[in-house]
């Protein structure tokens, strides 16, 4: 049994100096094409978050029955088809049950069976060897992480595309990248407060 | 062994996975029944997850739609009330601000949700999906070919002179809205010009496939485009290119009105090879001293030994008409020469609720 203190290491070091989005660099096209405004970014945030910690979960025991059998050089393309299938599924019970939530995540949901976080986030449960309580807490907060950047990014270009007078070639995903890597040296001060991988 | 062991293991993940998501679309139902509220009179119930357009056409209301549900043409539009979502960015481009506020939608982009209410013109509930077979297929010009449809089932299409029908492309499924030709006196038959457009999916078709005896799918009437036959103004007709469709039309049920009123027949094209039913005017303007034709060229070539008026069919029409304040005009042709000649038109004191257009998209 893992220790709750091991657990909010792992929550705090993949939301801040582990942060997928800003450390890892990844899920790059969406935290760029949806990030214009708060709004959008909050739903594609909030559907990032649901997906990457259901398809964790989800693939958690697969791959302990793909080790189990022997066959874990299949990771990846199982790691696919269960994300894809989660998605699917999510969906179909999302517009059963929940049509409000459903029509407010409009297009997201869909797109993030393509977004590469749901698949990193499982790919590393592996490397980091984690039991089932760690990865989902890992998923929670790495996908909590790339929400928060998100976020806090189409929050400046919301300002920034109000109040600032950009020259021509900057504008739009241009100062998007700048902004993203100035946040990236920023967080780079929350190294070392957390590791991924306590020392137990 | 591991050469089987991992295909296998594959397969069976993907074959348990499938099976799962089967059970669960069953289970689930894929969004359920949905009911589609028309004028708030008439009801359809659907299961499908299709566009409104598609599941409209499948209930045998026919909206229009020359790209066939791309979102290009913008005529497939509807006013939705109730249920529509929100406007999808492809629609934007072809909503003006005015449809944006009375919720007009692009009916093929729009997938109804659980309760639909939508208001589309009782005109278009008339429209009906038509069994013809080609009975002939004349060349006009070069590219330009005149195609007369027989109706089987049903045996006549009522129409005004003006509108349009759509042929469906077999195979294909998509379908192309073409003006109808023929004389709205002979409701059984439907003659429509078509031009030959480069790389055009149902031009192609018409072109290279369609031959004399084959069975096609028409549906119609549609447009709102068409002879205001209680009025007693004079008339300007102008067309470019396969746009002597509808006007053919309408002369001929002028022509059966004994041609009471002055018709002025402008006609642009850039030369003499693209001129078609040159014969048949002359002798309607040698019959009816009420009735002229003028055609006009922009590019005559050398050979072409061309008298006539010379020029673009604006500067032609802007040189040969008077005070149009009391006149009626009937535009068909491209986006551009319209908008063209109705500045034309407005410069000569015409009433903008007496023109009338149809432009091909």
């Amino acid at each position: 049994m893992v220790s709750i203190t091991v657990l909010i290491e792992i929550f705090i070091a993949s939301l801040l100096p582990f942060n997928i989005a800003l450390a890892s660099i990844l899920g790059m096209c969406p935290l760029i094409a949806i990030s214009t405004n708060v709004t959008n970014a909050k739903g594609m945030g909030l559907a990032v978050v649901l997906v990457t910690t259901l398809t964790a979960a989800i693939n958690w025991p697969i791959y302990e029955f793909l080790k189990w059998s022997g066959t874990d050089t299949l990771d990846l393309l199982v790691f696919m088809i269960t994300i894809a299938a989660s998605v699917q599924f999510l969906e179909l019970a999302m517009q059963k049950f929940l049509p409000a939530l459903y029509n407010a995540f409009g297009i997201y949901l869909p797109l993030i069976t393509v977004n590469c976080i749901v698949l990193a986030v499982s790919l590393f449960f592996v490397n980091y060897d984690y039991g089932f309580l760690e990865t989902v807490v890992f998923a929670l907060g790495s996908s909590l992480g790339w929400a928060f950047a998100i976020v806090l990014l189409s929050g400046i270009r919301e300002k920034l595309s109000v109040i600032a007078d950009l020259p021509r070639g900057l504008k739009g995903k241009a100062i998007a990248f700048v902004l993203l890597g100035i946040l990236a040296l920023a967080f780079i001060g929350f190294a070392g407060i957390a590791r991924v991988d306590p020392i137990q | 062994m591991e050469y089987i062991l991992l295909p296998a293991v594959l397969l069976g993940i993907m074959l348990a996975i499938t099976g799962l998501i089967i059970v669960a679309d069953k289970a689930l139902g894929s969004g359920g029944l949905k009911k589609i509220v028309i004028n708030g009179n008439k009801e359809i119930e659907v299961t499908s997850d299709d566009t409104l357009l598609n599941i409209l056409s499948q209930n045998k209301i026919f909206l229009s739609s020359a790209c066939g549900g791309k979102a290009t043409c913008g005529l497939c539009k509807c006013q939705v009330t109730e249920g529509g979502g929100e406007i999808k960015p492809t629609e934007m481009p072809l909503l003006s601000a005015k449809d944006k506020e009375n919720n007009v939608r692009l009916t093929c982009q729009v997938k109804p949700t659980a309760l639909t209410k939508i208001t589309i013109p009782e005109g278009l509930l008339t429209a009906k999906e038509f069994k013809t077979k080609l009975v002939k297929m004349t060349d006009l010009t070069y590219d330009i070919k005149l195609l007369d449809f027989k109706l089987i089932s049903p045996e006549t299409m009522p129409f005004k002179p003006g509108q349009f029908a759509q042929i469906k492309v077999p195979g294909i499924d998509i379908v192309r809205a073409y003006s109808i030709a023929s004389n709205p006196s002979d409701p059984s038959h439907i003659e429509m010009i078509v031009r030959y457009v480069p790389k055009g999916q149902a031009t192609t078709y018409v072109f290279q496939a369609l031959k004399v005896g084959d069975i096609v799918t028409l549906s119609g009437p549609y447009g709102n485009f068409f002879l205001q036959e209680q009025s007693k103004r004079d008339i300007v007709c102008i067309a470019g290119g396969s746009g002597k469709a509808p006007i053919r039309s309408i002369l001929a049920r002028l022509k059966e009105q004994g041609m009471t009123r002055k018709v002025r027949y402008f006609f642009g094209a850039k030369a003499v090879r693209d001129l078609y039913y040159t014969e048949e005017m002359k002798q309607l303007q040698k019959e009816y001293p009420n009735f002229e034709y003028i055609p006009a060229l922009s590019n005559p070539l050398p050979q072409d030994n061309w008298n006539g008026a010379t020029g673009l069919i604006t500067d032609v029409l802007d040189r040969m008409t008077g005070d149009l304040a009391e006149a009626e005009a009937y535009l068909c042709g491209s986006p551009g020469m319209i908008d063209a000649c109705i500045k034309v038109l407005n410069k000569h004191q015409i009433k903008p609720a007496n023109v009338f257009y149809d432009k091909f998209a």
